[in-house]
């Protein structure tokens, strides 16, 4: 077995994971090995390197690997701030259409307790796993904002009076309603895509714009469920 | 006792000084031999002079007052201030004008490798020397000095920042929509192009050129069968390329979607690539309207290479574990 077009890929671990695994077993590659070894890291002989989402982009800007899955909200996140900042130097290639999920502003249920922070305190306070995405929403919307950045469970942030409001990633609103929070605001809704490192881009062409067609021409079911909101 | 620099800075010390001494001790002769003089600017400039130039992306991060109040930057290129130098020093110098240059320059980056916020740049201005021959003697000497230095697998992605801008203009492209297109390609986003396009209200055969036309790239025949629309830049790629002698033509890419978002630039440009790093060695292009905002109109050309990566893509070829190597067994175990 050898990989698709001698080409390295950065496959996320997690949510994306069984999408990603898929898009690949479709494209001919033998994922056997990568469903059912979840501690190996390098798969050399399929060309397929695991790592958690985030880190995708560093993996292939850095060039080691030529292209990668991740999800909108994870590039969101690493892009620049403002003009001349400097995001992630990869190019987005193609939006994979599945792992679907809206990124939120939400609160508790009952009068918005942010209202009354803004109107009262002149800020309200905001728990987040995405600071720079929920930063930029609320600079966007004309809104003083303080971003609490946590890495776990970011509904606990609102029920102990921490923050008034969170930011996050939301699929189907079942973790938020059992929370007793409401969705206030969706920001913007984000799928799996397809990067790749800008050298490889150029240097790899040819393979490269081999495996896009390709992929282009998968049945909709094997890119995932439904047609995506463009972000 | 350990005293901490800036972030995005670094000491050098001797082994690695004596390494990047011996690379631009070998630039500095192909350029010198070449007829391009090495000059030195100041490192601080005032902010009001270098603001004729469109940095864009690349404004100076870093400003400082003097004892009079007035602004200063460090400059984040040597372009600009070459451009200043030939409008004050060489106001009626007969062109061409020929200058190199080894100079830090600084910019607000995010550090990372190859990616520092002081960085060495080694360079080339050609002023006064117009397409397609001024940018095929910039593409040689690019070639020659980096053939010089032994490194041996890089390539030049070679394309035309005014390809895109005719495109959209030719295609009745909304104005308003413009800014949005020619940006979401200066951030690599095809998605983010695809779906501009659409929202611009842009259907059919307009739409599929304006994204299908910027992943064209390969070799010469990426420039057979394009549209009519990209005709004048293609065309003008097409005469610096048939100037070019055999070892260095061999060594260039087309690449209809490269562009810049560094203002200045008005035609050709390029960027070299080598699988040993996962980012562009360097690059250049033509800026035919910048010394005009400086006084002295003239069509001019040049590249910059940083040193640092060049550097890095050496001792990565030497080990044969460069960045799109090491992470790409197929090619180490075939």
């Amino acid at each position: 077995m050898s990989p698709i077009n001698g080409l390295t890929i950065a496959v996320p671990r997690g949510a994306l994971f069984d999408g990603t695994v898929d898009l690949l077993a479709a494209l001919g590659l033998d994922t056997g090995e990568l469903r059912s070894n979840d501690r190996k890291l390098l798969f050399e002989d399929i060309g397929v390197i695991t790592m958690r989402p985030s880190d995708v982009p560093t993996y292939v800007e850095a060039g080691a690997a030529d292209l990668g899955v991740t999800g909108k909200d994870v590039l969101l996140e690493q892009s620049a701030q403002r003009p001349g900042e400097g995001g992630r130097e990869v190019y987005e290639l193609l939006d994979l259409g599945y792992g679907r999920c809206t990124m939120v502003l939400a609160s508790k249920a009952g009068p918005d307790p942010a209202h009354e922070a803004l109107r009262r305190l002149g800020v309200m306070r905001v728990a987040t796993k995405y600071p720079r995405i929920a930063a930029r929403h609320l600079e966007e919307t004309g809104r003083q904002a303080e971003i609490v950045e946590v890495k776990g469970s970011v509904e606990l942030a609102p029920l102990t009076g921490m923050v008034e409001a969170i930011v996050d990633l939301t699929a189907t609103g079942t973790t938020l309603r059992e929370n007793n929070l409401v969705i206030r605001e969706e920001i913007v809704v984000c799928t799996a895509r397809l990067i790749a490192n800008p050298v490889a881009h150029k240097l790899k062409a040819a393979p490269l714009d081999e495996l896009l067609a390709r992929l282009r021409e998968l049945p909709a079911a094997a890119r995932g469920r439904g047609a995506p909101d463009p972000v | 006792m350990i005293h901490p620099i800036p972030s995005g800075t670094r000491d050098v010390l001797p082994d690695e000084t004596r390494e990047v001494r011996a690379i631009t001790d070998i630039l500095r002769g192909v350029f010198e031999r070449r007829g391009y003089g090495e000059v030195y600017t100041p490192a601080l400039e005032y902010e009001s002079v270098l603001a004729r130039a469109d940095m864009a992306e690349a404004r100076p991060a870093y400003r400082v007052f003097d004892e009079t109040g007035a602004v200063l930057v460090l400059r984040s290129d040597m372009t600009v201030p070459i451009a200043r130098v030939v409008a004050t020093r060489y106001a009626s110098s007969e062109p061409p004008l020929r200058f190199c240059y080894f100079a830090h320059c600084y910019r607000g980056v995010r550090p990372q490798r190859g990616q520092p916020r002081e960085l060495l740049q080694a360079g080339i201005e050609l002023i006064g020397a117009p397409a397609p021959q001024g940018t095929a003697e910039a593409l040689t000497v690019l070639c020659h000095a980096l053939d010089a230095t032994g490194l041996k697998d890089y390539r030049i992605g070679l394309g035309d920042a005014s390809l895109f801008p005719a495109l959209m203009a030719s295609l009745d492209v909304p104005e308003d929509a413009r800014a949005g297109l020619l940006e979401a390609l200066v951030l690599r986003d095809f998605v983010g192009l695809e779906r501009n396009l659409a929202e611009s209200g842009l259907t059919g055969d307009a739409a599929e050129l304006l994204l299908e036309v910027p992943q064209r790239r390969g070799g010469p025949e990426v420039l057979t069968d394009t549209p009519a629309q990209a005709q004048e830049a293609v065309t003008g790629l097409r005469s610096v390329h048939e100037l070019l002698e055999p070892a260095v033509a061999e060594r260039v890419i087309f690449d209809l979607g490269l562009v810049r978002n560094i203002g200045y630039y008005t035609g050709a440009v390029f960027d070299v690539y080598d699988p040993a790093l996962g980012a562009p060695i360097g690059g250049g292009g033509r800026y035919d309207e910048l010394l005009g905002r400086f006084g002295r109109s003239l069509p001019a050309v040049g590249f910059a290479l940083g040193v640092d990566r060049l550097h890095i893509a050496l001792a990565g070829e030497e080990r044969g574990t460069g960045a799109l190597l090491a992470g790409a067994p197929h090619e180490a175990g075939t």
